[in-house]
């Protein structure tokens, strides 16, 4: 479990993180979303003692990182794949890993096999890994100690699609098994699969936070129509709030029926009309991707 | 080193009791803290286990047989004896030696392996310590194995040449000799945590043991107090006597003060730096 209580971090008068608190419960995944420079790998290396807390604190199994007898075994990390000195070879990585955390030899061997390195791709030196067979790596270096709890900054990306999933069933085992696992991304659908609690961050505030369920909860309808202009004005008129959504669709706030009915009253055909799953978090997710993102700005 | 070391006791740690999961983890071994003799295994082993690692440390004794090498073949034979070849095996160490210090210790913020050793390792001064630590038996190793092939040299040229073979290096001189670069192999570690960056640390060197030693002589030719007392301030002025002579308990005591001032100040305040700095 980690408890993450009113942390904040300051760099002069820039704020990082600001007064964030959130719980990573044993036996669930749960993610860490947030666009680029939210403050995501921020909270998670004061997590693990590399940064000291402006004020705050964050402890993992009830202790901070840095009191743990010996971390690597309780708590798995990957923080940055890259991270890795580019003329060692993986197994030697796995092997210093081990080493120092005190497992035997024959666990770096276990590790390769479970991230699916071979033999000659673990003799190969790290300057010559592709960013998957990095965070691969990365993963079994995490995992080495046979920890409790794991704590991953974007560990997806670089994988292809086989990957991810690869990744996803990962951390479900190790989930069920009791785990708890705390993983970070940029992009909304890569949590969505994975995760069962979702935590999100933007500009250093978390903005939103629950279950999946919760989260994902139907918010309205989507409804899509040639003319959206002219559907976004029926519906309008109809008593109903409807929210831009994607490129050419809206979200009303209302049920089907109600919808459907005020399309068909105002004669515009309507090529798509479904429960707009998922699009509550969408949205707050792009409404804090278009505030950072300089993109939004410019436009 | 550390006080967690002895006191940190291990702990029984258990998955908190959730309603949630179905599954429990097992129970769990007791984790015993990570020993000190451990870090230092793991980092003497890091010093070696990458190409350019490995040539570093091998270059100690490339270079100790290149200088003998040249020692042999150039030296005019009234001066073959085993001075000769031992300071022609002390120019590339008193090189070498400093560079294998700073690397040692900013290859963790150039490298970026500190994210995962100090992870590991919360303590960094535990690490700091071990990295210390080998660096001077590095030192005193190097300084060995140059010493040997100069010996070897010595037999081999003084054969070749047909003429007696001189020992006259004596254990004290040797010993002297040995400190003289341990010293300057800790000015590069100094330098090393001080400023956590590999071209800095090596110019940092530099600096200190070719430009420093210049601007202060100059100003001994012009300041006869400094030329009288700068041993008392400047380490490179107080190391020179090991070289030649024993040293007398004042030249020892400025040693001492100069050591003070350029290895433990500076270090105390590396470290200081070290252990509040951000990891990234």
């Amino acid at each position: 479990m980690i408890t993450i209580d009113a942390l904040t971090k300051r760099y002069g008068g820039y704020t990082a993180v600001d007064h964030i608190s959130f719980t990573a419960e044993a036996g669930r995944v749960t993610g860490f979303l947030g666009p680029n420079g939210a403050g995501k790998s921020t909270s998670m290396r004061v997590m693990v003692g590399l940064t000291e807390p402006t004020s705050g604190s964050a402890t993992v199994l009830g202790r901070r990182f840095a009191d743990l007898p010996n971390p690597g075994r309780e708590v798995g990390v990957l923080l940055d794949a890259s991270a890795q000195h580019a003329g060692r070879t993986g197994r030697e990585i796995l092997t210093l890993a081990a080493r120092t955390i005190g497992m035997p030899k024959s666990r770096v061997s276990e590790m390769l096999d479970l991230v699916s390195l071979t033999e000659e791709e673990a003799g190969r030196r790290v300057r010559n890994y592709s960013l998957g067979m990095r965070q691969r790596l990365g993963i079994a270096a995490a995992l080495i100690g046979d920890p409790e709890v794991l704590i991953l900054d974007e560990p997806a990306n670089g994988l292809d699609p086989a990957g991810i999933r690869w990744m996803r069933d990962l951390l479900r085992r190790f989930a069920d098994d009791g785990g708890t696992v705390l993983l970070s991304s940029h992009l909304l659908h890569e949590i969505e699969v994975i995760a069962d609690d979702i935590i999100v961050i933007g500009n250093g505030e978390i903005v939103a936070g629950g279950t999946k369920e919760e989260l994902l909860a139907t918010a309205g309808t989507l409804v899509r129509a040639e003319d959206s202009v002219a559907l976004a004005a029926a519906l309008t008129e109809a008593g109903i709030t409807v929210h831009p959504s994607g490129s050419d669709a809206l979200r009303a706030e209302s049920d089907l029926a109600a919808v459907g009915r005020a399309a068909f009253a105002a004669g515009i055909p309507v090529t798509e009309l479904r429960a707009a799953d998922g699009a509550g978090l969408e949205e707050i997710f792009l409404e804090l991707t278009a505030q950072t993102q300089r993109e939004g700005v410019a436009a | 080193m550390n006080a967690s070391t002895s006191t940190a006791t291990p702990t029984v740690t258990t998955a908190p009791v959730t309603t949630e999961p179905p599954a429990v983890r097992r129970p769990r071994a007791e984790v015993a803290p990570i020993p000190f003799t451990r870090v230092l295994g793991v980092e003497l082993r890091k010093m070696f286990d990458t190409r350019s690692g490995f040539w570093l440390m091998a270059s100690i004794v490339i270079l100790s047989v290149v200088a003998t090498g040249a020692t042999i073949i150039f030296a005019p034979e009234a001066d073959l004896d085993f001075e000769s070849f031992a300071s022609a095996i002390g120019i590339p160490m008193s090189v070498i030696l400093p560079i294998i210090a700073i690397l040692s210790v900013t290859g963790e913020w150039s490298q970026r392996t500190g994210l995962a050793t100090f992870t590991m390792v919360p303590s960094r001064s535990r690490v700091i310590a071990a990295k210390w630590l080998l660096t001077v038996a590095v030192g005193v190793a190097g300084m060995a194995i140059a010493l040997g092939v100069g010996a070897l040299g010595n037999l081999i040229g003084s054969s070749i040449a047909g003429v007696d073979v001189v020992w006259n290096v004596s254990a004290r001189e040797f010993a002297q000799i040995v400190l003289a670069n341990s010293i300057g192999m800790l000015m590069g570690f100094t330098l090393g945590v001080l400023l956590r960056s590999s071209a800095a640390g090596i110019v940092g060197y530099f600096v200190y043991s070719l430009v420093l030693p210049g601007v202060s002589s100059a100003l001994a030719s012009n300041q006869q107090w400094w030329a009288d007392h700068g041993a008392w301030f400047d380490l490179n002025m107080a190391t020179y006597p090991l070289y030649d002579t024993a040293l007398t308990s004042e030249q020892w005591a400025q040693l001492g003060v100069t050591a003070g001032i350029w290895l433990v100040l500076p270090m105390l305040v590396g470290l200081w730096a070290v252990l509040r700095s951000e990891v990234k």
